[in-house]
């Protein structure tokens, strides 16, 4: 087991003259599902085709495997790449499509009808084998693309938001789909995603991307219970974020007296860490909503709106309302600018 | 009466549009020795006199031969100049585009006689090749314009995943490109063997002795005799041109891509 299967160092990618990626350091170890994660537009298609060799780095280096691969060309890298779109051939049956890869080795008929008959089995697409991509469902489409790549046994396999195009249903079914794939094959996978929920699902590790640059990285533990930065909190569900000064909670809005010492710049509330109820803090109940297994409201306060989560066990506070609250030291996370 | 304007518009449209070739048929089918209409009696020694005339079959000859090889060369460089100007960011293909589209700008008599001018007069290239290469140059626009609209509907990310299956940039055009585009492949053969087959503007200057299109071989026929013979052979091509349009129109949706 490498800890540096694929090792970026000191990366920079750009597109003319405009750097979408300023060197970016990062290692994938061997055999494991590290996510790409980020909102929109922070390099995260960018680092996958460059890692796939589609995308010439304009400095730094790319290494597989112990090898440098920054000069090899995208068709000797082994390197795997799941389309967002898919990108599947819409001339060429289901078969055809898995076996394209394999028909330009030097394997005989008979080796090549094994390997995709087992492709097609392991992403459970047997019996769809004559079936062309415009005749098959989303799902479908997804898990063939996924197999079309897999039989290629690539050293790494990325897979850029393969499943933005499905329906919440089957989002939930692929996400285990890929997962029992890569534990059944062992293969190192990249995956990029703008949704955290899934990046928690899925990953060992995230890499937490802002504008090109790595944010914080961990498991998704580490990032979902101590997001370092406002960025990864906001990114992590901690929807009150406020900053520290003298003693005082501050907004935009206005500010609050913090009731304990802290030494950060920044402290972090998730909806379910506000106190509601009881507290030496008062606001206005603004909007009221049930969610199942909790009451979701959203306060007026000094510090401006502050999302809370209170049980439903305690009595419904109608809008306009007057409601105390707390911010306590326990649900606190301390954050770093 | 709003109908009735439009039923008037397109009856006039398509008188126009249909008459002559009625005309045309009919004024072939004459029984009498000189080309008229209304027609002095019908009978078809015309249509059957047309496969007599030799120099017809030698121009037909030469017409067939041009429309395919010409339009066989202009694909052979049309398809991979339209791949180029669709998928690689060129400097100034804004600016090639146009240069390709110009001979549809240009009229055809004016590259007709350039090409005699500086073409077959200075270096000596048989008029064949002069006409050869005309045709070639008149078709590729076409070429260019209708396999382009194909590859525009084909997503490049098709060809990245072949390369990331271990094609080189070669055999992901053979083996993903060319097969997604065939339609429009064949639509533009189509249409530039009907448009070379018909040209008469640009073949003008390059007619020599014994060797004429067919269409400007009409042209001299009818200087010399006047008979219904050339009316005849006119509606037999446009059979012809129609029965091609329509066979495409029903194999590959023609319409779709012209
Ligand atoms: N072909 C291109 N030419 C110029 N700039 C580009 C190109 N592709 C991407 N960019 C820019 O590079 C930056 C990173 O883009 P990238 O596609 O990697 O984002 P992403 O993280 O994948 O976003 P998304 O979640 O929307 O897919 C963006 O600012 C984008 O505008
Ligand atoms: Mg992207």
């Amino acid at each position: 087991m490498s800890d540096k299967y694929v090792s970026l160092s000191n990366l920079t990618l750009s597109y003319g003259k405009t750097v979408a990626v300023p060197n970016l350091n990062l290692d994938v170890v061997e055999g494991e599902l590290i996510a790409l994660l980020g909102p929109s537009g922070c390099g995260k298609t960018t680092t996958m085709r460059a890692i796939a060799g589609l995308l010439q780095p304009t400095s730094g280096s790319i290494a597989i495997d112990g090898r440098d691969v920054t000069r090899v060309a995208a068709n000797k890298r082994g390197i795997g790449l799941v389309f967002q779109s898919y990108a599947l051939f819409p001339h060429l049956s289901a078969f055809e499509n898995v076996a394209f890869g394999l028909r330009l080795q030097k394997m005989s008929d008979a080796e090549v009808r094994k390997r995709t008959d087992a492709g097609i089995a392991t992403v459970g697409l047997t019996g769809f084998e004559k079936r062309k991509p415009a005749e098959m469902s989303g799902g479908q489409q997804q898990r063939l693309a996924l197999a079309r790549s897999l039989v290629m046994e690539p050293k790494v396999l990325l897979l850029d938001e393969p499943l933005s195009n499905l329906d919440a249903r089957l989002r939930l079914e692929m996400r285990t789909e890929l997962q029992r794939v890569q534990k059944a094959t062992g293969v190192t996978m990249v995956f990029v995603t703008h949704d955290q929920s899934e990046a928690l699902a899925l990953a060992d590790r995230i890499v937490l991307m802002k504008d090109g640059k790595i944010e914080q990285l961990g498991t998704p533990h580490e990032l979902y219970a101590k997001p370092a930065t406002a960025f990864a909190a906001e990114f992590m569900g901690f929807e009150n974020i406020f900053r520290v000064e003298g003693g005082n909670l501050v907004s935009d809005s206005g500010q609050l007296p913090l009731g304990f010492n802290a030494v950060s710049p920044m402290l972090a509330w998730r909806p379910s860490g506000v106190q509601v109820g009881r507290g030496p803090f008062s606001g206005t109940v603004s909007a009221s909503s049930f969610a199942g297994g909790h009451r979701e409201y959203v306060i007026d306060t000094p510090l401006g709106e502050i999302k809370a989560d209170a049980s439903i066990e305690t009595p419904e506070v109608p809008i306009g309302d007057t409601i105390a609250f707390d911010l306590p030291e326990a649900a606190a996370r301390p954050l770093s600018v | 009466m709003k109908d009735l304007t439009s039923w008037a518009i397109i009856s006039i449209t398509l008188t126009f549009l249909i008459g002559p070739f009625i005309i045309i048929i009919f004024a072939g089918a004459s029984a009498g020795e000189a080309l008229a209409f209304p027609p002095d009696g019908l009978s078809l020694k015309w249509y059957l006199k047309v496969f007599t005339i030799e120099s017809f079959r030698q121009s037909f000859i030469l017409s067939m031969g041009l429309a395919i090889f010409g339009t066989l060369a202009a694909l052979l460089l049309g398809v991979p100049a339209a791949y180029a100007l669709n998928r690689y960011d060129l400097p100034g293909a804004e600016t090639i585009r146009t240069i390709v589209a110009s001979p549809i700008i240009v009229p055809g008599i004016i590259v007709g006689l350039a090409l005699l001018r500086y073409l077959v007069i200075p270096t000596g290239f048989t008029v064949t090749l002069a006409l050869f290469l005309a045709h070639t140059a008149l078709v590729l626009p076409y070429a260019v314009r209708v396999v382009s609209s194909s590859l525009n509907n084909l997503r490049s990310d098709m060809e990245e995943a072949a390369v990331l299956l271990g094609c080189t940039r070669l055999q992901a055009f053979t083996k993903v490109v060319l097969p997604n585009i065939q339609g429009g492949v064949l639509a533009a053969f189509i249409l530039g063997f009907v448009t070379s087959f018909n040209q008469v503007p640009v073949s003008l200057f390059l007619s020599g002795p014994g060797v004429k299109t067919l269409p400007i071989d009409m042209l001299a026929y009818m200087e010399i005799t006047y008979d219904p013979s050339v009316a005849a052979l006119s509606a037999l091509l446009a059979f012809m041109s129609l029965a091609i349009v329509f066979v495409a129109e029903r194999l590959l949706g023609f319409s779709r891509y012209v």
